[in-house]
């Protein structure tokens, strides 16, 4: 096991036409830890999870996840389901990506698909049902039946994910991330829209993940609560740069932070960043 | 009283007000094209004045205006009997299930005692009934098609049609792994259909091949041309693919009616081998099939053969979508179809799962085209124009994309009803068009709109349409 | 040279007729994001009312070619556009807001219905009008019987195109129809919100459309002199191909895209083989989706993750 930390961004920079959506980024997260990333509306956290998970190709700078086994991977050229497939990260979306006509065990299902295809002999076995492929089938179902029971699912296992209450599909695309066995798992908004009760019980899932599995956490995160009670690191961004960096603690009574929350005039947070 | 009085006139007038509305449209519409016929064969610029034609067309549309409205306006009240009447009777029948059963089992007795000769039919009739009382409409659905050649072995018409109805049933069920399942919309199918039949009318009539060699390849052909296309294009989406798709399938039309040297153009391939049974030919010679099985010579058995083939064909479409289905490729196709950027965040690839789609339908699209050629002997480009890619593509979605039994009911009613009224030429064919906008308007997302899940844990639910994404793709 | 040039006068006359056409798919698909399919039958009829309009005009006794063609015009155009109202008001409009593929559907059914109507109502076979408007303008003269001339016909087709594409840019970009338009473009459910009649809106659209559509089977007809119930599908693709190519939702898209067509059409006939004139088409719309996937002026796609 490496002590290298699971992510480093290097100077990334993000450009949308004449928008600078990230400017000049850099931060790591440490292998096992969750690590969250807040910010203002607008402050390029997303952008940053789209740069991480290949759906955009940063303008400039690198981002490197290594294993677990000191392999490394450079995700920057890489386009996003190999990220998905060989870096083995992981996504949610802030607004829910499920697959609504499929079951709950159906949208787990799929997320194996890699390890069931190699499995189904690229569809050859399977097509005849040969033994190989029924018990990595048997093998998806489990680990399918675990996650459901982990987000407490399992009596909605066999509901189309389209027809669940809101706070059920957030757990279920979850689920569905860590099916794909993720070393990194990248979480946009988990607790958007979730009651008070609902939120524990997030805080109580992402724990779980972080002890029971070596799934180390990216978080976007408004809820302060679960910012504050579960990540080990906090990064700030506010408009594409970063503002601050250190322990929830640290965060919470950093100066720069409050002005940005607080929507400080530009020149006054920037006198903050100097002071 | 008054009230209920004033309101049953106030209906009424409505309703003559919308059939007057309607009269005056129709007669802006029909008064020019209906109203005058040109008549080149007197000389050019002829004119034949139809005012009767105008006036009783214009007349039948204000009648029918007036009706539509009366039971529109009346909507409620009639849905209330309808819904009343059909209840009864839905509960009647489940009542008495087995009683109702041995009736129609008395009355099956006394028919065949009265007409021995329509004892084939009697028996279809009743395995139908028994099969799907037990067993359900599918396995009734596949009792009768398996039967059918031996209830209708006297009326070639009718295996005709059959044999027609199950090439269609057997390119819905394939078109429907690209459409229904992957969601990714083909318009341009019957180029795959063109594929698969020159591919074995060439093979067969340059090599001599028999058809059970060439079938595989037509296959592997199409399968070949389906990824060609796809590969720079599958990134495309919604109606560009769909655009383009129609695009590659004129192409191959063109190309097929303009590279004479190797398609023979316009005029078509001609005398492609007949298949075989398994190299023994249906002929009348002592090498023939009637005379090495000890039969007489029947030209019904090439018939009755190629029903079967066609069956199994279309059976093994269905088999193989199925299992399909089942497997980690199919449910990533209807992934696909629910949400591209999801499935890409999982790892897979979208490009390889869109390209197995269109790969595996265009196969099934060759087989049905090797199938084509040598039952008709003669393949020209007439047979694959944009008009054939359409009625496909109308079957997968009348019938309910994605559902089988959905695309074979589609499949039989449409080719059937369509063969069925060939002496009507034009007059079906403007019926046909209106049919399907009137099925569309009826059920959006076809006859069987609901989704069985692939996998479960407990207890298999079907899920409704409500859910179920249509793909962008 | 004097080929290429007179190749290119033909070109320009081809793609204004699928460029007026083109439009017709543009608009629709603009609004209420369906492929009309039914459009090119559209067409089609537009030119057979034309035809039936000026024999009739003809049996009274009106053979003054100026009116006559103006009467012609403006029959064409109202009748026509009725037939593209009810085709949406029966096939389409109750489909509003359904599944994607009801309307692609039922647009084919009535496709299917309109062609077989115009061919039961008046016969399959070629119907011919004699040229009407005739005499070339020669614009260069190479001698030796090197010429690039401009038929009147031509120069008709041209300017028309031009004037109702000016006319009908300044009804979407000034006029209230026009405002309604573009707002039902960019979001139908919140125009409606916002009081815009979308019902309205839309068959206006279609009505447009479908004038727009006769104005070209008028040309069709005036410059080729022979229709028969099958045009309106060739028509309708390459005019679908152009609004495609020139990137569909966009008007001067829409005019682009069938002027292209038009030219690589008459390009590819002249000096390479005129049966493969389509494929060359269909196989530069291929080319030019792969690299521009939104056509040529279309707003590119940015897929929000």
């Amino acid at each position: 096991m490496t002590s290298e930390p699971i992510l480093i961004l290097n100077e990334l920079t993000m450009r949308f036409g004449g928008l600078l959506a990230i400017d000049n980024l850099s931060f790591r997260a440490k292998r096992g830890d969750i690590t969250a990333l807040i910010g203002p509306n607008g402050a390029g956290k997303t952008t940053v999870f789209n740069c991480i998970t290949g759906f955009y190709q940063p303008t400039s700078g690198s981002i490197h996840i290594t294993h677990d086994d000191g392999e490394k991977f450079a995700l920057e050229k890489l386009p996003d389901f190999k990220i998905a497939h060989r870096v083995h990260v992981a996504r949610t979306f802030q607004n829910i990506r499920l697959f609504p006509g499929m079951t709950a065990l159906e949208n787990l299902m799929v997320a194996q698909h890699n390890t069931l295809m190699r499995a189904s002999g690229f569809t050859i076995f399977g097509l005849f049902g040969l033994p190989i492929y029924r018990r990595a089938e048997r093998e998806a179902i489990e680990l399918a039946r675990h996650w459901l029971a982990k987000t407490q699912l399992t009596d909605r296992a066999d509901d189309p994910a389209g027809s669940l209450p809101y706070g059920a599909q957030r757990r279920l695309e979850i689920a569905r991330a860590m099916c794909t066995r993720p070393v990194l798992l990248c979480l946009d908004e988990p607790a958007a829209g979730l009651n008070p009760r609902e939120s524990d019980e997030l805080n109580v899932l992402l724990r779980a993940i972080k002890s029971e599995t070596k799934t180390s956490i990216l978080l976007i995160e408004h809820d302060m609560n679960v910012v504050m009670e579960i990540s080990d690191h906090v990064v700030v961004l506010d408009h594409g740069k970063k503002i601050s960096e250190g322990t929830p603690e640290f965060i919470r009574n950093d100066q720069k932070v409050i002005a940005a929350y607080l929507g400080v005039e530009e020149d006054a947070v920037e006198a903050a960043v100097r002071a | 009283m008054s009230a209920a009085r004033s309101e049953k006139s106030s209906v009424l007038s409505h309703a003559l007000k919308d059939a007057l509305i309607a009269a005056i449209v129709a007669f802006g519409l029909f008064i020019l094209l209906l109203g005058f016929l040109i008549d080149d064969m007197r000389g050019p610029g002829q004119l034949i004045g139809r005012p009767v034609l105008l006036a009783s067309v214009v007349g039948m549309v204000f009648v029918g205006r007036f009706l539509i409205s009366l039971l529109y306006y009346n909507a409620p009240a009639l849905r209330y009997w309808l819904g009343a009447i059909w209840a009864a009777i839905s509960a009647f029948a489940r009542q008495y299930k087995w009683q109702l059963l041995a009736l129609m089992f008395a009355a099956a007795a006394c028919w065949a005692f009265y007409s021995p000769r329509d004892w084939p039919l009697i028996l279809i009739i009743i395995a139908a009934v028994f099969i799907g009382v037990r067993f359900g409409f599918s396995a009734a659905l596949l009792v009768v098609a398996i039967l059918f050649p031996v209830t209708f072995y006297n009326n070639p018409y009718y295996l005709g049609i059959a044999i027609i109805i199950l090439t269609y049933v057997m390119l819905g069920w394939g078109l429907n792994i690209v459409v229904g399942l992957a969601g990714l919309l083909d318009l341009g199918y019957v180029a795959f259909y063109a594929v698969g039949a020159y591919s074995y009318a060439i093979i067969a009539q340059t090599y001599g091949w028999s058809f059970w060699v060439c079938l595989p390849l037509a296959g592997v052909f199409a399968a070949f041309f389906g990824i060609l296309l796809g590969f720079p294009v599958l990134r495309l989406r919604g109606d560009y693919l769909a655009i383009v798709t129609l695009a590659f399938g004129e192409i191959v039309r063109i190309v097929l009616l303009n590279w004479v040297s190797f398609t023979n153009g316009p005029n078509g391939i001609g005398s492609i081998p007949r298949a075989t049974f398994f190299g023994i030919p249906f002929n009348a010679t002592d090498e023939g099939f009637a005379a090495r099985f000890g039969l007489e010579f029947d030209p019904t058995h090439r018939t009755v053969f190629l029903f079967y083939v066609i069956l199994a064909l279309a059976l093994l479409t269905n088999w193989v979508t199925i299992r399909l289905r089942k497997l980690p490729v199919g449910r990533a196709w209807e992934a696909l179809r629910e949400d591209e950027i999801a499935v890409r965040s999982l790892g897979i690839n979208p490009t390889n799962t869109k390209l197995t789609a269109f790969a595996i339908g265009a196969m099934f699209g060759g087989f049905a085209g090797a199938f084509f050629a040598t039952r008709q002997g003669f393949i020209s480009p007439d047979s694959f124009t944009f008009p054939e890619s359409a009625l496909i593509l109308a079957i997968v979605v009348l019938g309910g994309m994605g559902s089988q039994i959905g695309v074979a009911v589609a499949a039989t009613v449409m080719t059937a009803s369509f063969e069925l009224f060939r002496e009507f030429e034009q007059f079906r064919l403007v019926i046909f068009g209106f049919a399907m906008v009137g099925i569309m308007v009826w059920r959006p997302r076809g006859l069987v709109s609901t989704r069985d899940p692939t996998v479960f844990l407990k207890e298999r639910k079907t899920i409704s349409a409500n859910h179920v994404a249509e793909g962008r793709g | 040279m004097e080929y290429f040039l007179q190749q290119l006068i033909n070109g320009l006359a081809l793609g204004s007729i699928y460029g007026l056409v083109a439009i017709g798919y543009t608009m629709v698909y603009g609004i209420i994001g369906m492929i009309n399919f039914a459009h090119g039958d559209i067409f089609m009829v537009g030119a057979f009312i034309a035809l039936i309009a000026f024999l009739i005009l003809v049996a009274i006794g009106i053979t003054a070619i100026p009116l006559a063609l103006f009467l012609v015009l403006l029959i064409a155009m109202l009748l026509t556009a009725l037939y593209g109202w009810a085709v949406e008001r029966i096939a389409y409009r109750p489909l509003r807001g359904s599944f994607r593929l009801a309307p692609l559907i039922s647009a084919i059914g009535m496709s299917i219905v309109l062609q077989n109507y115009v061919q039961l109502a008046q016969g399959a076979r070629v119907k011919t009008l004699q040229p009407l408007i005739t005499g070339v303008h020669t614009l260069f003269d190479f001698g030796n019987r090197l010429v690039v001339q401009i038929s009147n016909i031509q120069i008709l087709i041209i300017l028309t195109t031009f004037a109702l594409m000016t006319g009908f840019s300044w009804l979407v970009a000034s006029t209230s129809l026009g405002r309604d338009m573009r707002a039902c473009e960019q979001d139908l459910k919140m125009a409606a919100l916002l009081g815009v009649d979308t019902n309205r809106t839309i068959s206006l659209t279609f009505l447009l459309g479908a004038a727009l559509a006769s104005v070209a089977g008028i040309m069709y007809l005036l410059y080729y002199g022979v229709i028969d119930f099958h045009i309106g599908f060739v028509a309708g693709v390459k005019a679908f191909t152009a609004a495609v190519l020139g990137g569909i939702g966009s008007l001067p898209g829409a005019m682009l895209g069938g002027l292209l067509i038009g030219l690589i059409e008459t390009y590819w006939s002249a000096y390479f083989s005129v049966q493969y004139k389509d494929v060359a088409a269909f196989s530069i719309l291929i080319i030019v989706l792969i690299f521009m996937p939104t056509g040529i002026l279309g707003k590119p796609e940015v897929e929000k993750v």
